[in-house]
């Protein structure tokens, strides 16, 4: 495993300015974050990567003479607590109280801000260094500017909640006073400016609550949906239910006829399932008579190729996959069919499991004002920079023709990864020439997602007499085209136990797929968790073996092969995986489950992504009639050597575990005939009050850099719940969701 | 059609269609943003006001059954942002998106007229159909039982930070 601090490798620096009223403004410029960037997850819709000559602006921190600390929030908040969690690495480094610092959002300015971007897990990583060189750069300038006034060195200055002390000559400044003065001061280069020892953090490492709390509370505006412009118009675009399907014809005219309706048209549409599709836009004074006018609206339809693709036609492929070998190898070790043939035991199996929707509770929206050949968006965006290039490049514009506000998302999840809503209000926008707002229906966010895809797993594995796993063999039916996996329907050449055990081999097959699909939290890792680690707790079962025990002898038996090439070359680190592992074994009393009553069960799993290794058992009841409740999950979590809001990291950790047993028990996007059956959340559950159950977190610090926590929480306990299950009742769960199965005993 | 009610103690008029919901009349007539629209189905809870002192779906209350009633959305449930429970959703930093966190508290205050102490299942009952697609469920029972103790002390005792 790499230590994923990141080196500024060019000389990075600062730029300031005075700001009117006196006090500074600081912005710093930095290496873009190629590796970064390259991380995310899926290249081909993450945007470009920046060029590596153009510098950018990282942060802003201003100082008014109250006191009164300004720090830009830069990355879009989604829920994950990074508009809180960033300005506490710039004001721990500036050395003031949290009490004195406000936190702005900042628009969208890739020309000053780098990666403001919600995905992958990324932003701890990559501005853990960034943003407390900031930080302890404007403190540099402030101690300069008060080293100048009382010349003295400034070596001789320290710093203590925003107050520079000169000791010897029992002197003081508040940084207010100083802030106009250091404004002039030569900044230090980003890359050598001294950072705290971590055992000197004053803000890092405490429970910091949202900066947004009592705005949420009492109801303020924050959101996308609640943004209001003057003379403001609200939008619907309906769009073919069946996937990449145009408009034949529609009444447009009567629809544009009816009350409060102000426009009505045909939208073309291009062929990106994550852009402007085929639809109708209504456009009208009021959101409520859009929807009547809606249900007016007859629409003929053109459903294009996808209305023959359906899930049991899915089932279909897979299963006449499984009857031949693999399309292509993504990984052969050793020689797994004589390994197999040698085995003392051989364990076979096939997992499914199914599509899923990211359903974030604020419905996809977006506002728009296109005026005099500019375009101005408010948009609740995980990546607004690529949604800002795909609006310009729809609508024949420049990038820098458009504004984009960054507003706080109603939840994220990877659903605002794509920009679908922002380049239709963006369109509408241009077509009408009025302020818009455009809203979805929950039906139209369930109908039109890019979903996390279900996939088929045929796994066969053998065992020695000693019950060690010696062979192991997965064969994958996903979708895609060629050597191309569809959007998260991947699975790299990493995938444990690859690289623990001597034969082993991972085969492909891919089927064409013409529903939208796309990242959802822990992409690929959230559905191939359940798959591979529900398989190997098969294999510990038929070796007889604790699972725990089983996972620690494939752990301690690393291949000595080539490391495979490619962007899942990093794969797990076994003793990291192993400290997760052995913590959680012990925190949850996984020793004492066997005085557990029948129907009452433990099951473990671990995965590694997004640079977290997480341990997660789970505690399960099933009910003689076969109904679910999981009793408590314990997580052990090693995301590095700093827990920087123990809070925030709290929340993402039981959030990401229930969601997953959300996923696990309910919830299922059904395709028939090219289109989604389920419509809103009668029909897609989530998780709610009375399924939730307690969430015990355990930290194991590492040296390595701090990463993210927004995601790797998440894929054990999905696997960790079906393996408790087993143990609960002797059903083995090989398919997905927990609802579709009789689990009564 | 006119409608004239009172939401958070001042009477408001308007002039909408007679199946416009309480939420578009709050949010878009009234431009009061702090209730939510999730899923306009009763199923989310997202939108929950008070009318008439009980817990109500707004998306599905229509505007011609409101002449007269008086509404208490998150925005009037205390006029400084003090009553229990933003108070302890504060503390005890309750939000993840917080989009859905007004209906939860609404919920919550309707709960606690009911039933001072409420116990997990109490809660269990009367919230169960407010989702938090974040999940942060473990956090709101926390909240709720602060709330409760803040409510029996009125002093709040929580040292103020961030």
């Amino acid at each position: 495993m790499t230590n994923s601090t990141l080196p500024v490798s060019r000389r990075s620096f600062l730029r300031v300015s005075a700001i009117a009223g006196g006090g500074m403004l600081l912005a710093s410029v930095f290496e873009p974050l190629d590796a970064v960037e390259a991380l995310v997850g899926d290249g081909g819709r993450f945007g470009a990567t920046p060029a590596a000559d153009d510098p950018r602006l990282s942060a802003y921190i201003s100082i008014t003479p109250d006191g009164v600390v300004t720090i830009m929030g830069k990355n879009p908040e989604i829920g994950q607590g990074i508009k809180t969690m960033l300005p506490m690495l710039i004001a721990d480094e500036l050395d003031v109280a949290w009490s004195q610092v406000r936190v702005e959002q900042a628009d969208l300015d890739p020309k000053n801000f780098p990666g403001q971007s919600a995905g992958g897990s990324n932003a701890t990583p990559s501005n853990w260094l960034p943003m407390r060189r900031v930080g302890a750069a404007a403190r540099a300038m402030l101690v300069g500017a008060a080293a100048a006034q009382w010349k003295v060195p400034a070596s001789e200055c320290t710093t203590s909640a925003g107050v520079v002390h000169h000791t010897a000559s029992n002197r003081s400044l508040a940084y207010g006073a100083l802030a106009t003065a250091a404004a002039s001061i030569t900044p230090p280069d980003l890359a050598t400016v001294p950072l705290k020892d971590p055992k000197d953090f004053t803000i890092i490492g405490q429970r910091v609550r949202g900066v947004d709390n009592h705005k949420i509370v009492t109801g303020q505006p924050l959101f996308g949906i609640d943004v209001t412009v003057p003379g403001m118009h609200y939008a619907s675009f309906v769009k073919c239910p069946v996937f990449g399907g145009k408009v034949a014809s529609a009444n447009v005219e009567a629809i544009a006829a009816m009350p409060g309706i102000t426009h009505a048209f045909v939208v073309e549409g291009g062929d990106d399932l994550g852009g402007l599709m085929g639809g109708v836009a209504i456009v009208g004074d009021s959101w409520w008579k859009v929807q009547t006018a809606r249900k007016s609206l007859k629409v003929q339809w053109n459903e294009g190729a996808t209305a023959s693709q359906s899930r049991v036609g899915y089932a279909a492929q897979a299963k006449a996959f499984f009857a031949a070998e693999p399309q292509r190898m993504l990984r052969e070790d050793g020689d797994v069919k004589a390994a197999m043939q040698s085995a003392a035991k051989t364990v076979e199996a096939e997992y499914e499991y199914p599509f899923v929707a990211h359903a974030p509770l604020e419905p996809q929206n977006c506002t728009a004002h296109y005026t005099d050949g500019k375009l101005e968006i408010w948009a609740p965006a995980q990546l607004p920079e690529r949604g800002r290039a795909q609006t310009a490049q729809t609508l024949g514009m420049q990038p820098d023709d458009i504004t984009v506000h960054i507003t706080r998302s109603g939840g994220g999840f990877g659903r605002r990864l794509y920009n679908d809503f922002m380049v239709e209000a963006g369109w509408i926008a241009k077509e009408t020439g009025v302020p818009v707002k455009l809203l979805w229906k929950r039906e139209d966010d369930m109908q039109h997602d890019l979903y996390r895809p279900g996939g088929f797993h045929k796994f066969s594995a053998g065992l020695d007499a000693n019950g060690a796993l010696v062979a192991f063999a997965d064969h994958f039916a996903t979708f895609g085209e060629g050597e191309r996996f569809a959007s998260s329907a991947d699975l790299g050449p990493t995938e444990f136990p690859a690289r623990f055990v001597p034969s082993l081999s991972l085969g492909v097959s891919v089927m064409p797929l013409g529903v939208p699909t796309g990242a959802m939290r822990a992409p690929r890792s959230n559905a191939l968790s359940y798959a591979f680690m529900g398989f190997l707790d098969e294999c510990a079962h038929a070796a007889g073996k604790d699972t725990v025990e089983f996972l620690r002898g494939v752990l301690n038996n690393m291949q000595p092969q080539a490391p495979a090439t490619g962007r899942q070359a990093q794969g797990l680190d076994a003793e990291r995986t192993l400290g997760v592992l052995n913590l959680v074994a012990e925190k949850s009393g996984w020793s004492r489950r066997a005085s557990l009553p029948r129907g009452t069960g433990m099951g473990v799993a671990f995965y590694y992504s997004h640079r977290g290794y997480f341990a997660e058992v789970a505690q399960v009841t099933v009910s003689k009639a076969g109904a679910v409740k999981v009793d408590k999950v314990w997580v052990a979590g090693d995301i590095g050597s700093q827990i920087i809001n123990p809070s925030g990291a709290e929340q993402q950790v039981q959030g990401s575990v229930l969601d997953g047993i959300g996923q696990a028990l309910s919830q299922e996007i059904t395709i028939q005939a090219g289109r989604v059956k389920q419509s809103n959340f009668d029909d897609y559950p989530l998780l709610r009050h009375g399924q939730s159950a307690p969430v015990e977190v355990h930290w194991n610090i590492a040296d390595n850099a701090p990463t993210g926590v927004g995601e790797p929480a998440l894929p054990p306990v999905v696997p960790a719940v079906t393996n408790a299950i087993f143990a609960a009742t002797g059903k083995r769960v090989r398919s997905l969701p927990l609802s579709k199965h009789d689990l009564s005993w | 059609m006119n409608i004239t009610l009172k939401v958070n103690g001042q009477s408001r008029t308007v002039d909408v269609p007679a199946d416009m919901p309480l939420l578009w009349v709050l949010r878009d007539e009234l431009d009061m943003k702090g209730t939510k629209f999730g899923c306009g189905a009763n199923e989310c809870g997202a939108c929950t006001v008070h009318v008439n002192g009980a817990p109500v779906r707004s998306c599905r209350r229509r505007a011609s059954t409101l002449d007269g009633v008086e509404v208490t959305t998150i925005e009037g449930l205390s006029p400084d942002g003090t009553h229990a429970l933003q108070r302890a959703w504060d503390e005890l930093d309750v939000p993840q998106c917080g989009y859905c966190q007004a209906g939860q508290i609404m919920a919550a205050a309707a709960l606690l007229e009911r039933i001072p102490k409420p116990t997990d299942a109490d809660i269990d009952a009367a919230l169960n159909r407010n989702i938090c697609r974040c999940a942060t469920y473990l956090r709101i029972k926390q909240g709720i039982h602060r709330a409760a103790e803040l409510m029996a002390a009125p002093t709040p005792s929580a040292p103020e930070r961030g």
